[in-house]
């Protein structure tokens, strides 16, 4: 027994040294070449965009990690090396990211990134402040002209952005500077709260002052007439061993200094959002328009794209998955052979699983970085529960009287369980393992929110575009692979459940 | 051959087993019988290491049953229990082939074993390669009575082993294995609550209650020299309705 225990123990901590190898190898194979990010929102994607473009016009090699989230994600992912610069706005890094150090200008704030080994370049040119806005007629009929006109009115519905709802210099500090008594506020993907807006289901939105939806919608913007919002000049955050490791590249992101005034943006957004021009071309028109350069864009079509997402879901799913079959069942004997230690197991797995998805995978990010690693151990331990608890309800559930007669035959733990308890158990082992992959393949879609890519890309594109093309692009070949998931594990019974398990009783 | 020394089993505050001591005579068939609850299936059961006792010993061929020796010690031990016992996923063949595979045997020679046993148990050849599932409940019985077999032990162990089946199953098998036992000469010890089966197979009979031996020789010797009230009363209750119904015929 206890020579049992020792050989899952080695086999346990051989896994670990796999799976770890496994997550680290990619990191060591992408070690060179440069990274730029982007957050969830159409700007920032075309300025990550236009910075890899920039480059690669250069003859430089960068890779360009689309809409990875938020702005905490990508300020970590930068800090780790995970990503080498993106385009961050002022506002944002004061009141938000440094807002401990209560920064008062742009030479206290270069000196704060200075200390965490970041670089800033100048403005890029434009300034893209949070507004508050409303649809032009309710307006007028309420006489709101500024923010301070809106504490007459207590009983409109707001909706923010999920961000702004939290953020140092969004709703909290907002409400008390301008004392104001709205309740009903909620928070909202940025780009759908424009929809809600249009549908007269919210009353009231964040806004950024370069969205192109505002001229789209005529939208009134309410006067900062307290003067709340301080300046969002965008401008490039890069990290100083950027400068060393490739000078051409950087020299090539800072031309871009000063020369994307607001107009520009706005016509960009407005392009990419009303015109549902793809950002790439986006980019390239403005590289053409600005910088006389001629960037080669190559459109992928539905087909080339169904490839590479579905590869980099299933890259996820499988070795997650594998992983997690292989430390899960073995995790599921120990909790049936030690019923103390299996306690302590089982409500552990469990707790894991109780942790919201979004928040475990935002978790993984100061761990293993950015894209598939953080995905890939968010997915495996969402995997462990199902096949953790089957594998111990399996072996618990045989009849006292069958373990009994393998232990009257002379047969030693190791080969019971072997020759005869796991097969036993095979089948409800199987249906955990059929459980994870299902849940495994629905929540892996949330991977492309901190840049992992797979199926669930073109669904986070398709909310930021409101093109419901591209969410069934995703959605659709997801919910495929999760029955597929399905289907090969039934197939797999014929293999696993011995036949015996799977016959009926005669008579 | 095995003897049992001062053997005590508690469980919960209730005695199992009594400071029992037990010679087990070689190549006989000893029977244990009592009321539920007496301790007969735990004496069967700390024989074969499955139990450990609290107290007292138990030496197999100058050998004590141990955590330590059970392994090795129940290769000589054949061990059946009422259903049977055997493993759904595996054939009546892969059952009974089990253990002499996993000892390393040659096919051929499991083979061999397999088809001497079937013709000794009388159990359908075509049968063999039949799940647990797919057999009767006394076909089942004598796959275990086989996989018990396998390694030609020295002592078998039943467990109520007719128990689960149906009277005319149970008589026919009844008389299969008595044939078994005395072509085989093993020593067999084997638990029953039916004073009937005892008597039929029991050179000596062993009767419980309370973890304790009350008394122990042949069917003839409790009927007409009783230890005590006790025994008379649990052999008068298992005489058969029909027996009682032909006396009170007489008496009219």
């Amino acid at each position: 027994m206890i020579k049992a225990i020792m050989s899952l123990v080695t086999y346990s901590a051989t896994l670990t040294c796999l799976l770890c190898m496994c997550l680290l190898w990619p990191a060591t194979v992408g070690a060179q070449s440069v990274t730029v990010g982007s957050k969830n929102f159409t700007e920032n994607v075309i300025l990550g965009e236009v910075l890899r473009q920039l480059a690669i016009h250069d003859g430089e090699d960068v890779i360009h990690r689309p809409q990875l989230g938020g702005t905490q994600i990508l300020w970590n992912a930068l800090l780790r090396g995970d990503l080498d610069a993106y385009v961050e706005y002022t506002g944002t890094l004061t009141q938000e990211v440094l807002a401990d150090l209560n920064i008062e200008n742009d030479i206290a704030l270069e000196e704060a990134l200075n200390a965490q080994g970041i670089l800033m370049s100048r403005p890029l040119g434009f300034n893209n402040t949070y507004a508050l806005g409303m649809k032009p007629g309710l307006a007028d009929s309420l006489g709101i002209i500024k923010i301070s006109d809106l504490r007459d009115h207590p009983n409109l519905v707001f909706a923010f952005g999920n961000e702004f709802l939290d953020r140092g210099d969004g709703w909290p500090t907002l409400r008390d500077r301008y004392g104001l008594p709205q309740t009903n506020v909620s928070g909202l993907d940025h780009d759908l709260s424009y929809r809600g807006l249009d549908s007269g289901d919210t009353h009231l939105i964040d806004l950024y002052s370069t969205d192109a939806e505002i001229a789209y919608y005529n939208l009134r913007v309410l006067e900062d007439d307290l003067n709340h919002f301080p300046v969002y000049n965008a401008m490039l955050v890069y990290r100083k061993d950027l400068v060393d490791r490739a000078p051409r590249v950087v020299n090539a992101f800072l031309r871009l200094e000063g020369r994307i005034p607001e107009a520009d943006m706005v016509a960009m957004n407005a392009s990419a959002k009303i015109d549902k021009t793809p950002e790439v071309r986006v980019a390239a028109d403005f590289l053409e328009a600005a910088f006389n350069i001629e960037s080669k864009v190559q459109e992928e079509t539905l087909w080339d794209r169904l490839i590479k997402h579905a590869g980099a879901h299933l890259y996820l799913v499988i070795i997650s998955l594998s992983a997690a079959i292989l430390f899960a069942i073995p995790l599921g004997v120990l909790s049936a052979f030690l019923p103390r230690m299996g306690q302590v197991i089982l409500a552990l797995v469990g707790v894991i699983q109780t942790i919201p998805s979004l928040a475990l995978l935002v978790f993984m990010i100061p761990l293993v970085g950015i894209g598939g690693p953080p995905a890939i151990v968010a997915l495996f331990l969402y995997s462990l529960l199902p096949i953790v608890r089957n594998t111990y309800a399996g072996l618990t559930d045989i009849p006292g009287p069958l373990k009994e007669s393998a232990q009257a035959l002379g047969l030693p733990a190791a080969a019971r369980l072997r020759l005869v308890e796991l097969p036993m158990a095979s089948r409800t082992i199987l249906a955990g393992i059929k459980t994870s992959a299902v849940i495994n393949v629905g929540t892996a879609t949330l991977g492309a929110i901190i840049g992992a890519g797979g199926f669930g890309q073109p669904i986070l594109t398709g909310i930021r575009l409101d093109n419901v093309g591209l969410i069934l692009e995703g959605a659709i070949p997801a919910a495929l692979l999760a029955l597929l998931a399905q289907g090969v594990f039934e197939i797999m019974e014929r293999f696993f459940v011995p036949k015996g398990l799977r016959l009926k009783t005669q008579g | 051959m095995l003897s049992i020394h001062n053997i005590s089993k508690i469980y919960d505050g209730h005695i199992a087993l009594d400071t029992l001591t037990l010679k087990i005579q070689a190549a006989r068939t000893t029977v244990l019988i009592g009321p539920s609850g007496c301790g007969k299936s735990t004496l069967l059961r700390t024989i074969i290491g499955l139990v450990p006792p609290d107290g007292g010993h138990i030496i197999f061929e100058n050998m004590e049953v141990t955590s330590e020796t059970a392994l090795q010690l129940r290769h000589r031990m054949g061990y059946v229990i009422q259903d049977g016992g055997l493993f759904p996923h595996l054939t009546g063949y892969d059952n009974v082939a089990l253990m002499a595979r996993y000892l390393g045997w040659e096919e051929a020679r499991v083979d061999a074993r397999i088809r001497d046993l079937t013709e000794l148990t009388r159990f359908p050849e075509d049968s063999l390669q039949r799940y647990p599932v797919q057999l009767s409940g006394g076909q089942r019985q004598r796959v275990s009575l086989m996989r018990a077999l396998m390694l030609d032990p020295d002592v078998l162990l039943l467990d109520e082993p007719l128990g689960a089946l149906d009277p005319i199953i149970r008589a026919d098998l009844q008389d299969d294995l008595r044939e078994i036992f005395r072509t085989l000469g093993k020593t067999v010890v084997m638990v029953t609550h039916d004073m009937g089966e005892a008597a039929f197979f029991g050179d000596e009979i062993i009767l419980m209650q309370d973890g304790r031996i009350i008394q122990q020789g042949t069917l003839h010797d409790m009927i007409h020299n009783p230890a005590d009230e006790f025994v008379t009363r649990f052999i008068n209750i298992h005489r058969s309705p029909l027996d009682v119904l032909n006396s009170e015929t007489i008496a009219r």
